[in-house]
């Protein structure tokens, strides 16, 4: 039995990697469309596949070569993640961006073993915003830290300047992506007077009547939520439900798409969340999409996500990765480049606001300029709203910066722990 | 034809009890040990080692760890992950305290760690048994994990929670680590493996094992023939956590990298680890394999067609798995309830009178 599977298993894997192996530049998509994570896997993963089509129908590729985005289901689960990463790696891959923080910290060591680039917008291992330690990490434009500071920020810009004597409440997916706000929250509740509980959620996330009792009975003056997939939707229902009043519960940048609010009805209106990017279909780039893309009948997955928040996202990190490519096309002289060559892509990458604007995103996001010392970008925010009569974000804030004095010793620290834990020595002297 | 035991005759005791007294089992045995340690190790890749092999050998242990505590001594157990986390965090510790230590012996160690730790959550199999003990067992696994995620010591106070395992050496070879190389990967789990099942498979077919059996197959009757209750659950709670615990060190370790409690040991992994033994064959070693490699390699070999061969969306091929899988297991146990291995030895049945069935 266990013979015959693997031969065929075997014959199956052939036949599977000798069509993908004639690539030119090769951008595995680790997505999810299946499990507890797909409400937010899948626009995200849509997103992503359809700027790459956008680039191969309109430009004809990346700086005339063109680009392969081979699928592969991880249901957000870490070992499918590793298996898929095993699968795609031997295409060529140059760049990966799993869109899981579990499966980030899981391909961290590996990729920087096999010299690949992992890229990971707004989540993945926050301290390795640090390039003098993590040589193949990057996750500008901003991190879960920059997210909690920025929502802190905001908060202290609303009371006045003052927290003093305030409580706030951090509601987290109990993992490595929800843990991760905690010691930066435990810092700025320090400075700047608050207190702080910690209620977590185990995932999925369906079943959250005792964290908002806890709530209910704590009182807190504000909710910080760091929620992902199902849990999201879960969340904004039960705050509804004990009637905690909206404007006082933020979310992360994962916490606040369509998918999130809209089961709420009427009860999620007011609701806010971060974003590190604009928010609608209003921008040029999705006029490009359109015709390209969706009328071509190119679209990934059934097409009808184009302009939500967590598709835009998608588009925003494709965008990201092509631009690099281009600029290591740029430095290296060639349009064929291979995995080292995109890395120094990524270091060297400066996104402006006029270049944005040539993409067809302007105020659509943050400029940044990454450097060796710099993985991490600066990490800005800015709040949304969701108007449950409109059904539509609307921004409610202009950029936030994150408190850099606090967040850059905490960085340090942890990119030294794992030097050390990993016995690597700092670059960039 | 094949499979006959005619012709083969036993001259000496050490012969009549061997562990494959069939000519063709030793052959198939030294054939797979062949395969196993003489030529996968030279081609054996990335890919075969992490996606396929690794996990399928890492299973297979655990597999057989609970096949001792539920198939031959009848005690159910819903606490798998629960302890296959306690093997990873304990190698864990181990691994980052003493980093001098050969990892040989942290694994092993971690093992030891988990057998206490599954002695003590045996205890309440004295009173209780059957859907009661696995009501007891799946406390274990929720407290386990709420453990690990709850105290910051078990995670060195990382400030996500993961734990990341240190690249660890095996006479001069990596063996954990992201620089581990796929055979030597693949080589530390198979001996392990091999070390534990040629345990495993003697330990069941000794006085202790006979124990459990008559254990599991009445309690009370066994006690009046003389079986201590108390010794014989608890060493095969000992034992089976034993192995479990060496089962979530390697996973964590050697194949993981790094873990998260919740989501590498969270209750699903106890229940896999169940289906594994139930598909394979409650109270036999092989059908431990077969069951582990049934679970582990039917579900990649179907993406490989699905998404590979038929180029089929992936979300569209992961939902079509699942309800692969999912028939095939019910049409196994529909045919044969008694699992993979009863199916193995129905047809070892069959093999013998061929081609002249009565």
């Amino acid at each position: 039995m266990r013979k015959s599977f693997t031969l065929l298993a075997a014959a199956a894997i052939a036949a599977g990697t000798a069509g993908a192996a004639q690539a030119d530049l090769v951008v595995p998509n680790l997505s999810y469309r299946t499990g507890p994570f797909a409400a937010g896997g899948i626009p995200y993963a849509d997103g992503f596949q359809d700027y790459f089509t956008l680039l191969n129908e309109r430009d004809g590729g990346i700086g005339g070569e063109k680009v392969q985005t081979p699928e592969c289901e991880t249901a957000y689960n870490t070992e499918k993640g590793v298996e898929c990463y095993e699968a795609t790696k031997g295409m060529g891959a140059l760049v990966y961006n799993p869109l899981s923080t579990g499966i980030t910290y899981q391909l961290i060591p590996k990729m920087q073993a096999d010299g690949i680039t992992l890229y990971t917008p707004g989540y993945g291992r926050t301290s390795a915003a640090n390039g003098k330690v993590f040589e193949w990490v990057f996750n500008y434009p901003a991190n879960y830290w920059d997210g909690a500071s920025v929502a802190v920020k905001y908060l202290l810009d609303q009371n006045g300047g003052s927290l003093d004597g305030k409580k706030i409440a951090l509601l987290y997916h109990n993992s490595a992506y929800g843990k991760e706000p905690i010691r930066t929250l435990e810092e700025l509740s320090k400075k700047h007077g608050f207190t702080l509980s910690t209620l977590p959620i185990d995932s999925p996330g369906q079943e959250q009547k005792s964290q908002w009792l806890q709530v209910r009975r704590e009182k807190p003056d504000f909710v910080i939520f760091y929620g992902w997939g199902v849990m999201n939707s879960v969340a904004i229902q039960e705050a509804a439900n004990i009637r905690f009043p909206m404007e006082n519960f933020i979310g992360i940048w994962w916490s606040g798409s369509e998918n999130d609010v809209q089961a709420a009805g009427a009860g999620a209106h007011g609701y806010k969340s971060l974003t590190m990017h604009g928010v609608g279909a209003d921008y040029p780039v999705y006029a490009d999409l359109k015709q390209y893309v969706h009328d071509a009948g190119k679209a990934a997955g059934d097409g009808s996500n184009a302009g939500t928040v967590l598709y835009s996202r998608g588009m925003y990190a494709a965008m990201v990765i092509a631009e690099a490519i281009r600029k290591a096309q740029e430095l290296a002289g060639t349009s064929a480049v291979n995995a080292a060559q995109v890395r120094d892509g990524f270091e060297a990458l400066e996104i402006t606001e006029a270049r944005m604007a040539e993409l067809g995103l302007p105020d659509f996001g943050q400029p940044f300029a990454a450097s060796c010392e710099d993985h991490g970008g600066p990490g800005m925010a800015r709040l949304q709203q969701w108007d449950a009569t409109a059904q539509k974000w609307t921004l409610i804030s202009d950029w936030i910066s994150p408190d850099d004095e606090v967040l850059a010793p905490l960085v340090a620290e942890d990119s030294a722990a794992y030097a050390a834990e990993a016995g690597l020595t700092q670059r960039c002297n | 034809m094949l499979y006959r035991e005619a012709g083969e005759f036993k001259t000496s005791y050490a012969q009549d009890s061997q562990t494959f007294p069939i000519w063709w089992d030793r052959l198939w045995y030294q054939v797979a040990l062949v395969v196993g340690f003489a030529i996968l190790p030279f081609v054996i890749n990335d890919y075969w080692a992490n996606a396929v092999v690794v996990p399928f050998l890492i299973y297979a242990i655990a597999a057989i760890g609970l096949n001792i505590l539920t198939g031959f001594c009848g005690q159910v157990s819903l606490g798998t992950g629960g302890f296959m986390a306690v093997g990873a965090y304990a190698v864990y510790k181990l691994m980052t305290a003493f980093p001098e230590v050969s990892v040989v012996i942290h694994v092993i160690l971690a093992g030891g760690i988990t057998a206490a730790v599954g002695v003590l959550f045996g205890l309440p199999s004295l009173r209780i048994k059957g859907f009661y003990l696995a009501v007891a067992t799946l406390a274990a696994q929720f407290f386990l994990v709420w453990l690990f995620n709850k105290v910051p010591w078990f995670y060195n106070y990382s400030a996500s929670g993961q734990i990341t395992a240190p690249e660890r050496t095996v006479l001069g070879i990596a063996v954990t680590g992201a620089n581990t190389p796929a055979w030597a990967k693949y080589l530390i789990c198979a001996v392990f493996l091999f070390v534990l099942a040629w345990i495993a498979r003697n330990l069941t077919r000794g006085t202790i094992g006979r124990k459990w059996m008559a254990i599991r197959d009445m309690d009370i009757a066994a006690e009046i023939i003389g079986v201590n209750p108390l010794t014989t659950k608890l060493s095969a709670f000992a034992v089976s956590s034993f192995f479990i615990g060496i089962a979530g060190a390697l996973f964590f370790a050697v194949y993981l990298g790094a873990a998260e409690v919740g989501e590498a040991f969270g209750i699903q992994k106890s229940f896999l680890i169940l289906f594994m033994i139930i598909i394979g064959g409650l109270g036999s070693i092989f059908g431990s394999f077969a069951g582990a490699a049934f679970l582990v390699l039917l579900p990649v070999f179907l993406k490989n067609v699905l998404v590979g061969a038929l180029g089929w969306p992936s979300d569209l091929a992961a939902h079509i798995e699942l309800m692969i899988v999912g028939g095939l297991i019910i049409a196994f146990l529909i045919v044969e309830p008694h699992g993979l291995a009863q199916l193995w030895r129905v047809l070892k049945e069959k093999l013998r009178l061929w081609p002249f069935p009565h």
